[in-house]
């Protein structure tokens, strides 16, 4: 597939960055080993917003939440954090601003879920200072607000997909920092596990006034949920905006090469990608 | 839950299992705010150990009281280990006349016998014992898997073929051996590190099959050189590679408390980190853990115990695979526990050499082949229990 089919979309929807950025890609080369996934890639996270990265397989998606979550250093470019180079900071100083939910990540056997949650209080904690009241605080806060201070002493082998998924979320949730990135947190899950994980990343970004990277896979998840969307293909940014101004018939077909028809979704009102059926 | 009021004392844990939390966590029976336990109570109560903290909160941490207990137990196990097998001998004393012996009381017959012969052989099990404990502990924690330990993952064999390379073609003295032994099992650690490389990172799984196929290789080696060695020397290094306390005096031991001294601190400093890296790398490393850093420091560290061990005592199996999932089971920790798996290590080490010098007449042999024997018997257990192996 050719790159870069879109070269002037890109500038366009980057040129307006607005500057007010706590997290941003400048011109990104992100490459594993020899395979280049993107090139002179930059997006720009609006401060407050729930932003969704969408985009087919191989998109490059799950590389750039990797670059921006300083887990994978780019070739070229920097992600910024705060005006410096994320490179820049120390990797405890790094964690007490941004924390990140991995893809896969995976619990010692026999470890309790308040005893995992507690982890999330790493950065903050130093050789001699391990467990402080503020870190009691604020890992029962975390735990509240994901829902599993009820399951405080269970083990987590035990526990449902969607209660595990929550404790991971309520172990970053614990580290207290404002920005979110979170990689494709509904896979695995079934339909309402999905919705009550998203349910509850967009009341941390109401309530908690938090900022939300989120990649999603679903586009009508990702359109009910985002408040700013990016859409990406072949490692480039093909559209960003609301939900509204991205998921068009004809931007899902540039993006994901399906036709389809985008209606109103009866509930939310958000756009609802209806695929056209193909063997007709 | 059917209580309104929610006491401070722990969540009993009476939680079915098939209840649904609602998400946004605010379940009805909070309804009281008078009696609300204060902010962070309840996961206080929930989560395990007790809590230290001055009041300026300089010091602040979770202990546990059963891993105090256990290592505690497995000290006085220690010296009673100790003093039991300083009575045995050709000339037999008393757990006293050994007390008063160590104490610097004792008759000049006994103070010689125990300070001079039999001291620096239960010193050299114990410091050999403790380093491969901890080896094992940091190896099984890297590796996430209850077989990465150094005797399975090759770096034991890879010293030992050190060790007969100077006895069988350079004709070495004991120190040169010794030498050899470490530098052959860091070389061998290093070919097995860079063989599980992979892009910038070291995997799990990866590590343990590499290490295992290369530990075949050398084991095959270390045979051909006893085949093509003189008749001594082959005897020599088959004496060698069986593993022995015996015959272990001051000049064994005090080059190995050293060596014991200055890689087991680092060790108990970076083991804390050992817990977050078995969160996975990308949990690790968000959390604020450079990765890739603690797992080289940890692992020279690890292959830097062991090739000391080796040097003192020769290929010792079975205390680094066991010692760490023995202190971990009857300490309930997540992970191996660094000192635990020390005294736990010491402690086995001391029973299998007290028992190998004790059994009956024909059966005595030296250390290490008791441990190879009680090794393979475990390691056998293992693999028909456990899922992940």
């Amino acid at each position: 597939m050719p790159r870069t089919t879109t070269p002037d979309v890109v500038r366009t929807a980057t040129a307006g960055a607005p500057p007010a950025a706590r997290l941003r890609a400048e011109d990104l080369t992100l490459a594993y080993d020899e395979r280049v996934v993107a090139e002179h890639l930059s997006v720009t996270v609006p401060d407050g917003s729930f932003t969704v990265v969408v985009g087919p397989n191989a998109c490059g998606k799950s590389t750039l939440l990797r670059a921006l979550s300083r887990l994978l250093r780019p070739a070229r470019g920097q992600v910024v954090l705060d005006g410096q180079a994320i490179s820049s900071y120390a990797a405890k100083e790094v964690a007490r601003r941004l924390g990140l939910l991995p893809q896969t990540s995976s619990a010692p056997d026999g470890i309790t879920v308040a005893d995992l949650v507690a982890r999330g209080r790493y950065p903050h904690q130093r050789f001699l200072r391990q467990w402080s009241r503020a870190d009691e605080v604020a890992t029962e806060a975390a735990m509240e607000s994901t829902g599993v201070l009820d399951l405080a002493d269970r083990l987590v082998d035990e526990l449902s997909g969607g209660q595990r998924q929550r404790v991971w979320l309520a172990l970053v949730l614990a580290q207290e920092t404002d920005l979110l990135l979170l990689d494709e947190p509904t896979t695995f899950l079934d339909v309402a596990h999905q919705i009550e994980v998203l349910d509850l990343c967009r009341r941390l970004h109401r309530d908690g006034g938090r900022t939300l990277v989120a990649v999603l896979h679903d586009l009508n998840h990702a359109a009910r949920y985002a408040t700013h969307l990016v859409a990406m293909r072949d490692g480039v940014v093909v559209a960003q905006g609301t939900p509204r101004e991205v998921i068009t018939a004809e931007q899902v077909e540039a993006v994901f090469g399906l036709r389809c028809v985008v209606v109103d979704d009866p509930v939310t009102g958000t756009p609802l990608v209806v695929p056209l059926d193909a063997s007709r | 839950m059917s209580t309104s009021t929610r006491p401070a004392v722990p969540a009993d844990g009476t939680v079915p299992a098939d209840r649904a939390v609602p998400p946004d966590g605010t379940a009805p029976d909070r309804a009281d705010p008078a009696v609300a336990p204060p902010p962070g109570a309840r996961l206080a109560a929930a989560l395990p150990g007790r809590v230290l903290r001055t009041p300026s909160e300089a010091l602040a941490v979770r202990w546990r009281p059963r891993a105090v207990v256990v290592g505690s137990v497995l000290a006085l196990v220690l010296v009673g280990l100790g003093v039991l097998a300083m009575t045995k001998g050709s000339s037999a004393l008393t757990p006293g006349e050994v007390v008063t012996a160590l104490l610097g009381d004792g008759d000049r017959k006994a103070t010689k016998i125990v300070l001079g012969i039999r001291l620096p052989r239960v010193v050299t099990g114990v410091l050999v014992g403790a380093a491969l404990g901890v080896a094992g502990a940091v190896f099984q924690s890297l590796s996430r898997n209850v077989l990465g330990s150094p005797d399975v993952i090759g770096f034991t064999t890879g010293a030992a073929t050190g060790a007969v390379v100077q006895i069988v073609v350079l004709e070495g003295g004991p120190l040169a051996i010794a030498l050899s032994a470490v530098v052959s099992g860091l070389a061998c650690a290093v070919v097995v590190y860079l063989l599980a490389l992979r892009g910038s990172r070291s995997g799990g799984y990866r590590l343990i099959l590499v290490g295992i196929g290369v530990g075949a290789i050398l084991s095959a080696v270390n045979g051909l050189l006893l085949t093509r060695g003189g008749l001594d020397q082959a005897v020599e290094a088959q004496v060698w590679l069986a593993g022995s306390l015996a015959g272990r005096t001051w000049t064994h031991a005090a080059p190995l408390a050293l060596a014991v001294a200055l890689l087991l601190p680092p060790v108990v400093w970076l083991g804390r980190r050992l817990a977050y890296l078995e969160l996975g790398d990308d949990a690790a490393t968000q959390l604020g853990v450079r990765v890739e850093r603690t797992r080289l420091a940890l692992m020279v560290l690890g292959v830097g115990l062991t090739g000391v061990a080796i040097a003192a005592a020769g290929p010792i199996s079975f205390v680094a695979l066991a010692a760490p999932q023995l202190a971990r089971r009857l300490t309930r920790a997540p992970a191996p526990p660094v000192v635990g798996s020390a005294l736990m290590g010491a402690a086995l080490l001391v029973a299998a050499d007290l028992l190998s010098q004790h059994l009956p007449l024909g059966l005595a042999m030296p250390v290490g082949l008791m441990t190879g024997l009680l090794g393979g018997i475990y390691l056998a257990w293992l693999l028909t229990r456990t899922k992940k192996a």
